[in-house]
């Protein structure tokens, strides 16, 4: 969260909301957009390791739930590599069972960090059941963007949504804003926490630790301004939804396999 | 630890706004409030209202001033709070805020300085020392009471108080849109939502100055002025038909569409928020003082001065304490659901002590109540009242609409 091209970025972004009225009219209703954009002029290449080009980039993710199995491997993964306060999760792990003549059933006990026990309602009458994996979705038009009373959260050129901890007040608009609940307010540092695709990691060129950690290749993470990468592939050739398109926030988290009742 | 009904995404275990942001709005509405009924006598020019006016102003500086208390004392950096006001993302509902309190700060500053002009420079010259000192300070300089002077400010009062009525509506109307603009919860987003925070909020303003009015004359041995009362519980009964009406509205809709989100709203308001919601809000808080201003605006002329006075004052307490019940229910009922819409939180109880605690917040409802007399040691708000209370003494007719 420290490195100097990234302040530098935010800056610009500040810089440009108070340009004047007309930005901020337009930003009213594309954010993101022309932050990343008017950013894109004042970048400083080269703050980032090993010469990382932010704008070289758009990362995506894909989920593949019909390959969960519910092991957590990566709620336990994303804990470790961030450091994540108890009781907060920036990645965790969904039950879903249903059947004809049952409601369904979700749960999700500690985020699925240790796993899932049997179901305590048995699984008598089930005739579905899955498991959802769900973080940050990092939305190409986001509320928490939107909200935030100072750009202390931002929208990357490589596409991520991210918090800089060191403007964040800690007012929790942005908390209150997103339809995920990705995001939380870390009770050690007081400001906005969420997943961030691992950035130290994904800038360095290595995947995120949850998609290392999975052991079923649920969890796929790609550039798709890479034209031979397999998840650009995916997002091109198969069916993939996203979670709660109503709200028209542009995930770029893919699912495969989404059922209607996950949110 | 967390009592859990149905599905609640394991981020939303959490109440992240508190009992301290339950408060600001209660404040600001206060302020707002207050406000509207000096400048019903100040624009509308409502000649019933004129003992209630100054006093209305301070108390609605008074709550202003301790307005954005709360915020910062729910904030995690309350120090990066002022960044809000140097570089603000003018996408967030919430950046406008400062803008907001700082001109409506200005706009009130000013109306009170110049209504209290003329009383400030007579005890300038007729005090001594350090009140003597503090008056000149509050006169900036400015020793002209001429009745052309007098004329020009009365001048830039009405006209201070007719943009201060917009500037009012826009500080909490703000406050509601805050919470309505919020997509990803269903209990808040709705358009209603900054309509229903301006109305209750005049609600709010009118009962308070019912109650501190009556309770401020007791305490000096003036009469209370009922025909003053009698134009505040016709405003107060409209207000609060128009405020309960939308508040019913906005669930009435929500009940008739039957659309996803009334599956977890309708099992909020009859399950956790039911003492809250419908004993306290609507039922309490609504019904009992509907029935109660009714009564005194119906009855007005075959009651008794002790009775209305008595009525009155009981169904703006209950309205205070409707108008808290109703921030409680938007604010922290709104944090009960989970975005999930599959299941809630059950209970959230505010500590006793602390930095966001029960106390804290007494503490900030006390400060106001303690500027406001320091105000009246300062600049005695009720000369009018007063007034009144030595002409009835000396006529010795107490049966003209007036007791004590």
């Amino acid at each position: 969260m420290k490195d100097l091209s990234r302040r530098s970025f935010l800056r610009a972004a500040i810089g440009v909301t108070i340009v004047g009225a007309t930005s901020s009219v337009i930003s009213l209703f594309a954010p993101g957009k022309l932050k990343a954009a008017s950013a894109a002029t004042d970048m400083q290449p080269g703050g980032f390791p090993d010469g990382y080009d932010p704008f070289a980039h758009l990362f995506s993710y894909v989920i593949d739930l019909k390959k969960c199995i519910g092991c957590g491997s990566c709620v336990r993964a994303c804990k470790k590599e961030n450091d994540v306060p108890d009781e907060f999760y920036r990645t965790w792990v969904e039950r879903y069972q249903k059947g004809r003549d049952r409601p369904v059933e979700i749960d999700s006990p500690d985020g699925g960090l240790y796993g899932f026990p049997s179901s305590t309602a048995g699984t008598e009458g089930v005739s579905k059941a899955y498991y959802v994996p769900k973080m940050c979705n990092h939305c190409a038009q986001t509320p928490c963007v939107q909200v935030c009373p100072f750009s202390a959260t931002y929208l990357s050129p490589d596409g991520l949504v991210l918090v800089d901890g060191e403007r964040c007040m800690g007012c929790g608009y942005c908390v209150q804003a997103c339809p995920y609940a990705s995001r939380f307010l870390n009770p050690r540092t007081k400001t906005a926490d969420k997943c961030t695709w691992c950035y130290h990691r994904i800038s360095r060129g290595l995947r995120p630790a949850c998609v290392q950690a999975c052991p079923t290749g649920t969890r796929m993470f790609g550039d798709v301004k890479d034209p031979y990468d397999p998840v650009r592939h995916i997002i091109d050739t198969e069916r993939i939804g996203v979670l709660q398109p109503q709200m028209l926030t542009k995930p770029k988290c893919y699912y495969i396999g989404l059922d209607k009742e996950v949110r | 630890m967390h009592e859990v009904l149905g599905y609640v995404f394991p981020n939303d275990l959490h109440i992240l706004w508190s009992l301290m942001i339950v408060l600001y709005p209660y404040v600001t509405g206060l302020v707002a409030g207050a406000f509207i009924v000096s400048s019903l006598y100040h624009v509308f020019e409502f000649e019933s209202l004129k003992p209630i006016a100054r006093f209305a102003l301070i108390a609605s500086l008074a709550f202003l001033l301790v307005a954005t208390w709360p915020l910062l004392l729910h904030l995690g950096h309350p120090l990066r709070g002022i960044n809000v006001m140097i570089t603000p993302n003018f996408t967030s509902a919430m950046a406008g805020f400062g803008y907001f309190y700082g001109g409506y700060m200005i706009i009130l500053l000013f109306e009170v300085w110049l209504v209290y002009r003329k009383d400030i420079v007579t005890y300038a010259r007729r005090s001594r020392g350090l009140k003597q000192w503090i008056y000149k300070l509050l006169a900036l300089g400015v020793y002209d009471i001429s009745e052309e002077a007098q004329q020009i400010d009365r001048r830039a009062v009405k006209f201070l108080a007719a943009i201060g009525i917009p500037a009012a509506f826009l500080l909490h109307g703000y406050v509601g849109f805050l919470f309505g603009a919020l997509k990803s919860n269903p209990w808040w987003s709705t358009p209603l939502m900054p309509i229903i925070f301006i109305f209750s909020a005049v609600v709010s303003g009118i009962a308070a100055l019912i109650v501190m009015y009556q309770v401020a004359m007791k305490l000096k041995g003036l009469v209370i002025d009922r025909a003053c009362i009698g134009t505040m519980v016709r405003w107060l009964w409209l207000f609060l038909i128009i405020t309960a009406s939308l508040e019913m509205l906005e669930i009435i809709t929500l009940a008739y569409e039957k659309a996803e989100e009334w599956e977890i709203i309708r099992q909020l308001l009859t399950g956790p928020l039911a003492l809250s919601y419908i004993g306290i809000q609507m039922i309490m808080g609504v019904l009992i003082p509907f029935i109660l201003l009714m009564i005194i605006v119906l009855l007005d002329r075959n009651m008794g001065d002790k009775v209305a006075n008595t009525l009155s004052f009981t169904a703006a307490s209950l309205l205070l304490i409707q108008v808290f019940a109703m921030r409680w229910n938007v604010v922290i009922g709104g944090q009960m659901i989970s975005k999930s819409l599959a299941g809630m939180r059950q209970a959230y109880r505010p500590e006793l002590f602390g930095r966001e605690s029960i106390t804290t917040a007494i503490f900030i409802m006390i400060v106001p109540i303690v500027f406001i007399f320091v105000a009246e040691w300062l600049l005695p708000m009720f000369k009018f009242s007063e007034e009144q209370t030595r002409k009835l003494k000396e006529t010795a007719d107490y049966s003209k609409g007036y007791t004590e």
